[in-house]
């Protein structure tokens, strides 16, 4: 740990926490907000699905799983920005 | 076979290894196929399927044997993301996922999705609250990370206390599971499938610990995820949705929709009760409209969600990893492989439930005279064994959506009968249930016995025993702990998916609030922690007691299945007031949060603490 600068790891660390709460505000849209008006959106359909239904049984379900890729090729980039990735 | 123990050969040829496992395991489906042509019966089918599977799995268990600490412990910290990732999705998807969860949907509709919701979107969590962090802190256990982080063997007792309330209540769940598919297969009675089941569970991970369990779990993956698929696929071609029934059973959804008023579903109440089993009520795709209604689904999903990201042994499995990269990317690669078999099990509730519903369909039995349903085979034979009922409620000689009764936990196991798929496929799928609930079994076991012999014998009570020993123990409380999840579940006190959402509550009453500070709160300190384990547990578990058997009205809709919110609010409350109220952790302590934060550099624990 000696070999890093205090402000180093003070830079490498604000833009890890700035990443979390991005990512965690997508999470909680789809996580919540979306399910919270389930029963609205159920007059739309979307591929003859109901939407608020659709959104449950698989819509989140696909934003969640492309956010975790996008999550761990955005957290890796910091990493490398600051020399903190591995090897 | 010895390729097997020479791990550096055997992880560079893990891709062909499993892919020629899985292109056995086809080739096993189809050889059972044409043995059904020829004649072979139902049952000596089902019996051929768990059996080899289990042969199987039993094999890799003992090849994979071990007296090395880090590969008992963490696999030797060698297991590929994508490996990693299917065998955490096996570790996860548990009896209640491959058994309850579609009947679940099928019976209770939309508010049953919040198991969907919740169970995927937890992993987002996971990745980037607690994985990497976990993984470069190096340690062997969940409560190892508290033990250290905060120091001292108070913190370390009360994880090891939350970890075994969770897991154990957990456990039970799952060899109760196995004990039900083999009970049903082998047709011996509940008690002696439970013992059974035990003992194929400890056959995969006595020998070899960790290293065991994941080369097991990902030969598990590979049968649940096909046995899982192949009936949906199946069902949807033969109904004309396509072959991608996720895609397009927005149709199928429909047509549900415009017979529910004809069947008059939710509006013909059954006039009578039967033991165990009830009748379809809930429309198929409706939430509700009230505000309570959205609120009982979110904050079941939030139970859901923050119960997997403190579940030890879904964290431990990204110990396992070579690096904390490979960690944050396996955590994609489970939700991924967990999302194949998610988003499958409502279409599989949705086409099941038309099989049954719709007049257009050959299979369908609502509306049909009642002699004819009551002569079908599958309506026989689940009937013996009480897990259905037929019965003519208003004596008119034909049956009304009120007068089918059904258990649940059987749609899953009973679809391909149902739709009239040959029996291979209903023993494929019984194989498949058996793999779901013996890898989170055996996830789940190593889990408690690990903490047990690492945390409470090595660190705590002797630090001095020499490695030999140390493997000892942990086997001798591995069998220990299962034979008493074994006895425990044979007391079928609760059913499979309300003892699933305890654990879950148990966990996140626990052990999120100091797992997440942990990394994320330098100054959270060690009295904070343990009032944060203490008064959420606790709090969590009285307000359980109170509304479960204390005869408490829920507050706001927060019934039994949704504890978890209790403890956790409580639990957060405590930490931070308790944390503030006392001084701040030793430089040490701070300097060593500042390290796991970055991924480069040596683990906090080393290899063979």
């Amino acid at each position: 740990m000696s070999q890093m600068s205090a402000e180093n790891r003070q830079g490498h660390w604000r833009k890890t926490r700035r990443l979390m709460f991005v990512h965690l505000a997508i999470w909680f849209v789809f996580a919540y907000l979306i399910q919270w008006f389930a029963s609205d959106l159920n007059q739309f359909r979307f591929l003859d699905f109901p939407v608020g239904y659709y959104m449950a049984a698989q819509g989140s379900l696909y934003a969640f799983v492309i956010q975790l890729f996008i999550f761990v090729k955005q957290q890796d980039a910091i990493d490398r920005e600051f020399g903190v990735a591995e090897e | 076979m010895s390729f097997f123990r020479l791990q550096g050969k055997f992880t560079d040829n893990l891709v062909k290894i499993y892919a020629l496992y899985t292109g056995g395991f086809l080739a096993f489906v189809v050889l059972m196929a044409i043995f059904e042509q020829m004649g072979m019966t139902a049952d000596t089918i089902g019996l051929c399927f768990v059996g080899f599977t289990i042969f199987i799995y039993a094999l890799i268990g003992w090849l994979s044997r071990t007296m090395q600490v880090d590969a008992y412990y963490v696999a030797g910290r060698e297991v590929p993301p994508v490996f990693n990732g299917m065998a955490t999705a096996a570790d996860w998807m548990s009896g209640a996922s491959f058994v309850a969860m579609a009947g679940g949907i099928y019976m209770g509709g939309h508010p049953y999705l919040a198991f969907v919701v919740g169970w995927t979107g937890g992993y987002v969590l996971v990745a980037i609250l607690m994985a990497p962090y976990l993984r470069k802190f190096g340690c062997y256990t969940v409560p190892d990370f508290i033990g250290t982080r905060y120091g001292g063997n108070v913190a370390r007792f009360c994880a090891i206390v939350v970890l075994i309330v969770a897991s154990f209540t957990y456990v039970t769940a799952q060899i109760d599971a196995t004990g039900t598919i083999a009970s049903r297969v082998l047709q011996i009675p509940y008690g002696a499938g439970v013992w059974f089941g035990l003992v194929g569970i400890l056959l995969c991970s006595m020998l070899g610990g960790m290293r065991a369990v994941t080369w097991t779990q990902v030969a598990q993956y590979i049968v649940l995820i096909i046995a899982y698929l192949i009936p949906v696929f199946w069902m949807s071609i033969r109904q004309d949705f396509g072959w991608f029934p996720q895609l397009s059973y927005g149709d199928a959804v429909a047509r549900i929709q415009e017979l529910e008023p004809m069947l008059q579903v939710g509006t013909l109440k059954p006039t009578e009760t039967i033991a165990g089993v009830a009748a379809l009520t809930n429309l198929h795709a409706n939430p509700g409209d009230s505000a309570l209604a959205a609120w009982k689904f979110v904050t079941l999903v939030a139970c859901m969600m923050l119960g997997t990201a403190s579940l030890p042994h879904i964290l431990m499995r990204y110990f396992t990893t070579p690096t904390v990269k490979a960690a944050r990317s396996s955590v994609a690669w489970s939700l991924f492989f967990i999302t194949l078999l998610y988003f499958t099990a409502p279409a599989l509730a949705t086409l099941t439930k038309l099989q049954i519903l719709d007049p257009n369909l050959a299979t369908s039995i609502i509306g049909k005279a009642i002699a004819d349903v009551q002569a079908l085979e599958w309506i026989q034979k689940w009937g013996a064994v009480g897990m259905l009922a037929v019965s003519d409620s208003n004596g008119d000689g034909i049956l009304q959506i009120n007068e089918f009764f059904l258990r649940p936990d059987i749609v899953v196991l009973a679809t391909p009968e149902i739709a009239g798929l040959p029996y291979v496929i209903s023993g494929l799928v019984a194989a498949g249930g058996m793999a779901a609930a013996m890898s989170t079994a055996d996830g789940l076991l190593l889990a408690i016995a690990n903490a047990l012999s690492h945390d409470l014998y090595y660190k705590m009570i002797d630090p001095h025993a020499e490695t030999k020993k140390r493997l000892i123990v942990a086997r001798i409380l591995l069998v220990i702990i299962g034979a008493a999840g074994a006895l425990v579940a044979s007391l079928k006190l609760t059913g499979i998916l309300g003892a699933v959402a305890w654990a879950f509550c148990f966990a996140m009453s626990g052990l999120f609030v100091p797992l997440v500070l942990g990394v994320w709160w330098k100054r959270a300190n060690r009295p904070g922690a343990i009032a944060g384990m203490i008064v959420g547990l606790g709090s969590g578990s009285l307000y359980l007691y109170l509304v479960k058997w204390g005869g408490m009205t829920p507050w706001i809709g927060l019934d039994d299945l949704r504890f978890g919110i209790v403890g956790v609010v409580c639990s957060a409350v405590a930490m931070v007031v308790v944390t503030l109220m006392t001084k701040e952790p030793e430089k040490e302590i701070q300097d060593m949060v500042d390290e796991v934060r970055v991924p480069s550099g040596a683990t906090i624990l080393s290899s063979s603490h």
